[in-house]
């Protein structure tokens, strides 16, 4: 027999030693420390910055940037201030993500799909797309689309001409605008009400088939509503309408419209490279479905098209989603790297070209960053609303 | 010492708060060498052959600096920076003088902490275009889409030229000068614009130099010289005196050649520059032989602008505003007295 | 069971039907079974042709495989032009690394492969030795190899006040007598102020004594290399590049991350509210803004958060940078890890008198951290093509110095820029398309352990 030493209750358990108030001298501790090397950090940036009479604050955003930017959604000029070259860049990252998360999805879906489809040579084909684009640095895709495909393509004076309408060349793929005369902004509008009540109209029939069991064919009545609303609105009022075609006139084309081909490299890319990703969460998300679920599916005499669209996808969305929703933030993050091949996006515009012209660094870093995180987290934030909506409901 | 610059300095900066920086002058003394920022490869400016020797207009103004400091031109060292991160470099004392074409402005003068010490080339910017194109001045040149370099003072003037004539263009913005220079070729852009010193050095990286051709209009005033940081007056001294001196043992018909024979010279002026009379050179921290270091080792203004970018170089740019005042140019420097 | 409608033997097995089985039977049922079918074979046939044939005949068939500059390649518009990779080979792997040293980083290479290698077969042996080796001492070494080491730190702590320097001038090997009293007062004086206050907190001085001096002894251990001359030229972090840059950012970038996704992801479990917050609000930070902001924050603000007299190299600070970055992203990976532990491993510490620090080290994140190895190879890939943004803060890595090499007017010929993409391309697939292997070779492991150990349970 051997005497243990046995601790005796509040002999030397002091009160420091209670949970409680030793987590709170730890937190006490963590508090001080960041707030310690925040003053540390404040500290000497302040003298640096006195230091190399450096200027701050954000005044710079109402000086004259006097630099133009080669695609813009809203009317910019060098008269323009910083401020309005920020809403510019911020614009032109908001516009690329948006059209890539659309394109991505769409060809992630398929590739997801034909990952598994039946069909020996399109699942192997799907498969080696993923396998390759996703083995490859975006940066050196990007670079791939824009110097070895894009800016490979014919001077304008040899364009690649589609029905003579349409332009292909090194600067970009020129395509005639539709110009509307008085009136445009009505049918505009039409088509925006057309929209929006076929959305009603979805809806309505949506709920009209889970109360009553009954398909309702909505198709016609919605492209009633969204095309011929406005083309309605169109003859009524008598609209004028002219095509600004595009007319090769000394070194570039003149009227149409563009798209430059730094835009179109960084749109190609991003979404061939995000797609790869969804392919991967598609399929994975659609074999998480059980194979009962198909099997019923097919026997109440489905279509296997039919199959995927109503038994199988909605089921495999509540896998999909959430990683879902960080490949599109990491497609968002990713159009950074526009400033790679020099299209106009807020990194490269604002922290690029700004950052170089008025020099603060710490006001625009800081901006940049902030902006990218707000844009974070209102994602995030929509698609965890969108996340619990579709959630399976456990009755 | 030397090599405490690398891993060490973050945990020694952390543990040693606030630690006061000596000079300059004795962090270059110290260390052995002085840091040079400059271009990474501009023909004539300063560029690396194969082996890594640098060359260049810049890079010789930093080897007179050595030159002048140790008596030995090779103990600078040579860092090549991007116009977008020149200044950083520069502020984060990653180098102790920027020599790199860098454009004099106010607003650089001022509220980004430097300070230019001089003009060490007198430029202007250009554009080129294709010899194919069929244009003769920069005025035919509406709607066009132009290739230019981002952070620049090019850019800017770039777009207060089209401004100012009425002319559409759309410009297309690269980080590197490499990048410029590479879209220009691949047919992106008709004109490719910046200063017209660099305009001659990048048209020798096209693989058909003479398909292309450099315009009559000059857009811009381009003073380029180099640059120290604000707060330590001694090295902006040190710096700005060896451009001087450089300039002024050229009037003085002082070179490398001449040098020996110059320093048997009664002229009372040439006297002082050479530090026979007087004790200048120690004024400035440095040994009264200053100037007769820089001239053995690296030469005068004029000898390092021909070797480099003038008559007896690739590029075969004409002196122009940069002649002595005294030739008819601008180049004038205050004397040493 | 007399029933007469119940058979008595099992009927024997019928042939397959029609066209079940076979090569024949496979070609209709995965290539023609339906017209729609066929058109989609006939296509996916056709894309397969039109992308592999140019390929081939780009890469091998027509390409020129001899040369001195790029008259070799004038004449060719379909095929490669090797030489140039060739001529420019020792660039696009170690950039502009001094030709005569070039055996250091090679050393380091094969160094690195053949601790890699035992170090990924589950089977082998050694592995604690191995992944010391690996994760202590191979960092010391390259790092001496690579930068030359003998560092010549002056200070430590107390340096800084008692200026040993002008009393002690013995020098050995490059190590500074001066220097490394510093180091020794320094850390026992700390080692002793450090017990003291653990003190308070009950721990017995003899123990925190123990730890704390181990702590420093094994932390000189690892400076003495450094800082110790053993006649290699100092090489600059400028002067290195290509593939060389590519592996010391992702290399050093996942190292450093380990111990900060560790520390954030213990810090996001914790129960203390504070940390718990600072922890999310660092790990959300990093996560929610692009890698290239943080590469501009490490070139053009850190300096300024530094005293004057502090200057770190271009590359040491984009190291900084890459390492809070994937940090945060190994947080996030380590947290799903420590979420996977059981419970009941939690209770069976906690009853066996455990401490937490005891509990996390011993029990907790050996498991955690073996589950994830699959996921910390997938941030690793990821780590690794991140690694081409530094050419955007002006450090040349692989992809970098490639592009640089396209404006080498002595190599402009027709492929030249697809035969650098062909070679960038080859080498970033080659490394990704072989770890992600290993990685799902991984995943499948550990799920079959798993499914062993759950059917064993049952």
């Amino acid at each position: 027999m051997t005497d243990v030493p046995v601790r005796r209750a509040g002999t030397r358990a002091s009160w420091i030693f209670r949970p409680r108030v030793r987590s709170a001298i730890i937190q006490i501790l963590l508090v001080a420390l960041v707030a310690l090397i925040g003053w540390y950090i404040f500290r000497t940036t302040r003298q640096n910055i006195a230091a190399q009479r450096l200027v701050t604050g954000f005044d710079f955003f109402w000086v004259e940037s006097g630099f133009s930017i080669s695609q813009t959604l809203i009317p910019f000029n060098e008269n323009n201030t910083y401020a309005r070259a920020f809403l510019v860049g911020l614009l032109n990252t908001l516009f690329v993500s948006a059209l890539g998360v659309i394109l991505a999805t769409g060809i992630g879906f398929l590739v997801g799909i034909g990952r598994l489809s039946q069909n020996w040579i399109i699942s192997r084909l799907c498969g080696a797309y993923v396998e390759v684009i996703r083995n490859l640095p975006l940066l050196f895709q990007i670079l791939f689309w824009y110097l070895a495909v894009l800016t490979a393509l014919p001077v304008p004076r040899q364009s690649i001409s589609i029905f003579n309408e349409i332009f292909v060349n090194n600067r970009g793929i020129t395509v005639p605008k539709f110009v509307f005369g008085e009136g445009g902004g009505l049918v505009f509008g039409a088509a925006a009400v057309g929209v929006l009540l076929a959305l009603i109209v979805s809806w309505l029939a949506r709920s009209r088939t889970i109360a009553t069991g009954k398909l309702v064919q909505v198709w016609p009545i919605n492209l009633a509503l969204v095309l011929g609303l406005p083309l309605v609105c169109f003859f009524y009022f008598g609209v004028s309408i002219s095509i600004d075609q595009p007319v090769l006139k000394g070194f570039n084309f003149v009227g149409g419209l563009r798209i430059i081909p730094e835009f179109l490299a960084l749109l190609i890319a991003l979404a061939t490279y995000t797609a790869a990703f969804i392919a991967e969460i598609v399929r994975a998300g659609i074999l998480a479905v059980p194979r009962g679920q198909t099997e019923a599916a097919s026997a109440l005499g489905l279509r296997r098209s039919k199959v995927l669209r109503l038994v199988v996808v909605p089921q495999a969305l509540r896998v999909i989603v959430p990683p879902l929703t960080s490949q599109y933030l990491n497609l968002i993050k990713n159009s950074s790297l526009a400033v790679s091949i020099g299209y106009p996006d807020l990194v490269s515009v604002f922290a690029g070209t700004t950052l170089n012209n008025t020099g603060q660094a710490i006001e625009i870093l800081g901006i940049t960053m902030l902006v990218y995180l707000c844009i974070s987290l209102v994602i995030s934030l929509a698609m965890n609303i969108y996340n619990r909506r579709i959630a399976l409901k456990e009755r | 010492m030397k090599r405490l610059s690398f891993v060490f300095s973050l945990v020694v900066s952390v543990a040693f708060i606030g630690a006061a920086h000596a000079g300059t002058l004795d962090d270059v003394k110290a260390r052995g060498s002085v840091l040079c920022g400059v271009s990474g490869g501009l023909a004539g400016f300063s560029q690396p052959d194969d082996k890594g020797n640098w060359t260049g207009i810049d890079v010789d103004f930093c080897r007179a600096l050595a030159a002048a400091i140790f008596d030995d031109p090779t103990k600078v060292k040579f860092l090549p920076l991007t116009a977008k991160d020149r200044f950083t470099a520069l502020q984060s004392r990653e180098i102790d003088v920027l020599s790199r074409n860098t454009t004099w402005t106010s607003s650089r003068d001022t509220s980004l902490g430097l300070n230019f010490v001089g003009v060490v080339y007198y430029d202007a910017q250009g554009f080129m275009v294709r010899k194919a194109a069929k244009v003769s001045s920069a005025l035919e040149l509406s709607n066009t889409t132009v290739c230019v370099q981002s952070g620049t003072t090019t850019q800017l003037n770039l777009g207060d030229y089209f401004r100012s004539n009425n002319m559409k263009y759309e410009a297309v913005v690269f980080n590197t000068a490499d990048e410029v220079i590479k879209a220009y070729e691949s047919g992106r852009c008709d004109v490719f614009t910046t200063d017209v010193s660099q305009i001659y050095a990048e048209r020798l990286k096209l693989s058909k130099p003479d398909d292309h051709m450099i315009l009559p209009e000059l857009i811009s005033k381009e003073p380029l010289g180099p640059v120290v940081r604000h707060g330590d007056d001694q090295w902006f001294d040190i710096v700005k005196w060896v451009l001087f001196a450089m300039i002024n043992a050229e009037e003085y018909d002082i070179s490398q050649k001449t040098i020996e024979q110059r320093l048997k010279s009664d002229r009372p002026d040439v006297k002082r520059l050479l530090g026979i009379e007087g004790n200048y050179g120690e004024q400035l921290g440095l040994t009264n032989d200053w100037v007769v270091r820089i001239i053995r080792r690296v030469g005068n203004y004029g000898e390092i602008f021909d070797r480099n970018v003038g008559a007896d170089s690739r590029l075969k740019i004409e002196r122009g505003l940069n002649k002595l005042w005294s030739k008819g140019g601008i180049q004038y420097a205050p004397p040493v007295r | 069971m007399s029933a007469a409608f119940v058979r008595e033997q099992t009927l024997p097995p019928r042939a397959a039907p029609f066209a079940a089985t076979g090569a024949k039977a496979w070609v209709m049922q995965r290539l023609f079974a339906t017209p729609r079918d066929i058109a989609m074979t006939v296509i996916g046939f056709a894309a397969f042709v039109l992308i592999a044939m140019p390929l081939i005949r780009f890469l091998f068939l027509d390409a020129v495989w001899r040369g001195e500059n790029r008259d070799a390649c004038a004449h060719v518009l379909t095929g490669a032009c090797w030489p140039f990779v060739a001529a420019k080979f020792n660039q696009f792997i170690y950039g502009f690394y001094p030709l005569d040293q070039l055996w250091r980083p090679n050393i380091v290479f094969a160094l690195g492969a053949v601790l890699l290698v035992p170090l990924a077969i589950p089977s082998a042996p050694l592995k604690r030795l191995n992944a010391l080796l690996f994760f202590v001492v191979y960092p010391v070494v390259s790092f001496v190899l690579l930068t030359g080491g003998n560092l010549n730190p002056e200070h430590f702590i107390l340096g800084y006040v008692i200026r040993l320097e002008d009393h002690v001038d013995f020098v050995w090997h490059g190590m500074r007598a001066a220097f490394w009293l510093d180091y020794a007062f320094s850390s026992l004086a700390l080692s002793l102020a450090v017990a003291l206050i653990g003190r308070v907190f009950g721990t017995p001085i003899s123990t925190a004594l123990k730890v704390m001096v181990g702590f420093f002894a094994l932390l000189a251990l690892l400076i003495a290399p450094t800082d110790a001359d053993f006649g290699l030229s100092w090489v600059e972090t400028r002067e290195w590049g290509g593939l060389l840059v590519t592996l010391v950012v992702a290399v050093t970038g996942i190292v450093a991350a380990l111990p900060i996704g560790i520390l954030l992801a213990l810090g996001r479990r914790s129960e203390m509210r504070l940390v718990r917050w600072a922890s999310v609000a660092f790990i959300e930070f990093w996560r929610g803004v692009p890698l290239i902001t943080v590469l501009f924050f490490a070139t053009y603000m850190l300096p300024l958060f530094l005293p004057g007299g502090a200057n770190i190299e271009r590359l040491v600070r984009a190291l900084i940078g890459v390492a809070l970055f994937s940090g945060a992203y190994m947080a996030e990976v380590v947290r799903g890890g420590l979420a996977a532990v059981p419970k009941g491993q939690y209770e069976s510490a906690a009853a066996l008198g455990l401490g937490y620090w005891q509990t996390m080290l011993l029990i907790i994140l050996p498991q955690a951290l073996t589950n994830v190895i699959p996921g910390i190879v997938n941030n690793f890939i990821g780590l690794f093509k991140d690694t081409t943004l530094v050419q955007i803060v002006a450090i040349l890595d692989l992809l970098g110095q490639i592009r640089s090499a396209f404006s080498d007017p002595n190599w402009a010929s027709p492929t030249t820029l697809y035969t650098g993409f062909a070679f960038a391309g080859a080498i970033y697939f080659a490394f990704c398309f072989a770890m992600s292997r290993y990685s799902l070779f991984l995943e499948r492991r550990a799920g079959a352990s798993q499914l062993r150990m759950e059917t064993n349970r049952t």
